[in-house]
């Protein structure tokens, strides 16, 4: 559903960020301005999530209680442990004295520290994005190059058509159905992949690695799947616009390969702005993974969120949804400090 | 084919007449883009489905109590997508789920749209310090992960479509905002705006009259284009239990496949119809959208 975003903001930065920092070599002033604001977005999020998921109607203490029979004093005692007796100004000032210092609270339904339940899911979460990032990635520079230098072409028109296609499927439709044919299996065809988690337990060393790489194929999959064409499109409308260029004419002219051409000149000039949109993507793809890690129960930030929901658990889901807007912002920032020192153009 | 129909003489009939022949103008470069026509043709064809739903399936087809097959029957010649497990026929679920999917990926899509160019235009318009806080409070939105923010949205309020649509809405509107804000500026810095104000024309008549026109190709893409994402979003509410749990939708479909334990009883036929249809449809107004883009921005269109 952010899809659209991105090229946007591309095209953004590099219309307003030129006029804006206007003396030479003005890269340390542009950091600290681009870091500046990333903390101003991060205090953002910090109130947001507190006063968001104060609006939940109903008593969390009610809540915590699952509806058991509890009497008066265990209520108060409950508020009074969760903090909940005490004004709401003083309830944010203490959420966020405490959140600075990273601390989210104790998760009404696990009854541990939410930094350590986030800690706990983190890494796993990780492994899944990171994996699928690189995956992804990968493919859409690769497929997106070959596609705009063969513009028209039977492989352009399919790849095309083909990214746009799983665009628009639900992933967690896709996870669900690879889930029926690869893992439960269909008629004659056996189960090949684990339904669902992380590890199968009771392996250790390298057969512990193979299982859980086993467990990793279908949820990365699904989102490289449902992730490549955007990185592919990108990609290739950015080598087209490109391709009419006075150098590369030159370089053609020289009598280099038509390959050379391609891989030397033409697209790292085009994969500047790629480099922004992979930044973003990696941002959100850390939070957009809700879906599939649920589906395919896995043991992470995604997986951890659902289940927060469903109580709804609210030290939980704030902690959950700053670490998920916090890793949007700080991919942004990164992509916003990297761009510069690729393409001084932006910064001058 | 603009004279024969224009025959009054006052600037109403002149802008009339020009508006026609702009559209006109469109639908021809339209009629070139293959992939924009099969979109059409895909949404023309689902939303005379979801508009005569009633005329091939009765109104009580969510109805759980007087369900007419066995629970969780595969496909056959009575129930050609098989049933539910109350025993509900699915093809016309299906059919029925449209209608809930189409009108609030669309309802959200306008609403997005709505404040995303209200937004563009008025911080377009006025310079200084609105315009600075708008575009502060654009970027915040836009740097939140929709999704984790659609989903708080929907969990704070009550289910019902409503919140889906504000839900969805409230929280995709920053791009429309940016592209129609540097759209303003384009285009406030043309001449003629320059002639309106000095004949005294207000903010309100800038706006409304010459701003809000040049705008409208680049919000009827972008329109088109959120519909898509909106229609997914809904699906994917609805699949996380978001949604409204009396109505029936493609995500509800989903959910209630997930719940039945179709996935583990390889349950296929039950989890197809549905995440087919959302595809389908989301596709469809993903190359309308972009069709749309490539007339309206002929250097996009020749890269394509």
């Amino acid at each position: 559903m952010t899809a659209d975003a991105t090229p946007a903001l591309v095209e953004d930065r590099q219309t307003a960020a030129g006029p804006r920092v206007r003396e030479r070599s003005a890269y340390p002033r542009y950091l600290a301005g681009k870091v500046a604001g990333a903390a101003v977005s991060l205090l953002a999020v910090l109130v947001t999530s507190f006063f968001l998921f104060r609006l939940i109607p109903g008593d969390p203490v009610k809540t915590m209680t699952g509806g058991r029979q509890v009497s008066a004093e265990q209520l108060a005692a409950y508020r009074e442990e969760f903090g909940l007796d005490l004004p709401l100004w003083r309830q944010f000032t203490d959420y966020s004295g405490k959140a600075l210092t990273g601390d989210f609270g104790t998760s009404y339904q696990f009854r541990a520290p939410v930094v350590d339940k986030i800690t706990e899911a983190l890494p796993n979460t990780l492994l899944l994005t990171g994996t699928a990032f690189v995956l992804y990635t990968a493919l859409g520079i690769f497929l997106g190059t070959r596609s705009a230098w063969r513009r028209g072409g039977l492989g352009d028109r399919v790849n095309t058509g083909l990214a746009l296609t799983l665009y628009s499927i639900p992933s967690f439709w896709l996870g669900l159905l690879l889930i029926i044919v690869l893992s439960v299996g269909i008629g004659p065809l056996p189960g090949l992949f684990p339904t669902g988690g992380m590890e199968s337990g009771g392996e250790e060393g390298f057969a512990y690695v193979l299982d859980v790489a086993h467990h990793l194929v279908l949820p990365v999959v699904t989102l490289v799947a449902v992730e490549y064409g955007q990185t592919l499109l990108v990609t290739r409308s950015a080598l087209l616009d490109e391709m009419g260029s006075d150098y590369l004419t030159t370089a053609r002219a020289k009598g280099l390969r038509d390959d050379l051409v391609r891989r030397r000149h033409a697209v790292p000039n085009a994969l500047l702005p790629t480099v922004t949109l992979i930044f973003i993507n990696l941002g959100r793809t850390v939070a957009g993974v809700i879906l599939v890690e649920t589906v395919f129960s896995w043991p992470g930030l995604g997986g951890l969120f659902y289940q927060a929901l469903s109580v709804p658990d609210l030290p939980l889901v704030q902690g959950l949804f700053f670490v998920f807007a916090a890793a949007v912002i700080l991919m942004n920032t990164l992509a916003d400090l990297v761009y510069p020192l690729l393409d001084p153009r932006v910064a001058r | 084919m603009t004279t024969s129909t224009g025959t009054g003489t006052g600037p109403r009939a002149l802008a009339r007449q020009r508006r026609r022949a702009s559209v006109a103008r469109f639908w021809r470069q339209y009629r070139a883009e293959r992939a924009g026509l099969y979109g059409l043709a895909v949404l023309a064809l689902c939303a005379l489905l979801a508009l005569f739903a009633p005329l091939f399936v009765g109104s009580d087809v969510s109805s759980v109590t007087d369900a007419p097959g066995r629970p969780m029957q595969s496909p056959s010649a009575e129930f050609p997508l098989g049933t539910d497990q109350f025993g509900r026929d699915l093809l016309g679920l299906v059919i029925w789920g449209s209608r809930v999917s189409l009108l609030v990926g669309l309802l959200a899509a306008v609403l997005s749209v709505a404040i995303g160019t209200l937004i563009g235009v008025t911080a377009g318009h006025f310079k200084g310090w609105y315009a600075t806080v708008m575009m502060r409070v654009t970027d915040w939105f836009l740097v939140m992960p929709t999704l984790v923010l659609a989903i708080a949205l929907a969990t704070v309020m009550s289910r019902s479509l409503t919140t889906t649509v504000i839900a969805i809405g409230v929280t995709t509107w920053p791009t429309t905002a940016r592209l129609v804000r540097a759209q303003t500026l384009a285009v406030e810095t043309r001449p003629y705006i320059e002639r309106a104000k000095a004949l005294g024309g207000g903010h309100w008549h800038i706006m409304s009259r010459h701003v809000l026109p040049n705008v409208m190709p680049l919000v009827l893409a972008q329109t088109t284009l959120i519909i898509s994402s909106a229609i997914l979003a809904e699906a994917t509410l609805a699949f996380l239990g978001l949604g409204d749990p009396t109505v029936v939708s493609w995500g509800g479909l989903l959910q209630d496949a997930r719940e039945a334990g179709a996935v583990s009883a390889g349950d296929w036929w039950y989890l197809v119809p549905p995440g087919i249809a959302i595809a389908v449809v989301a596709l469809a107004f993903t190359l309308c959208g972009r069709a749309v883009e490539a007339v309206l921005n002929p250097r996009l269109g020749v890269s394509r």
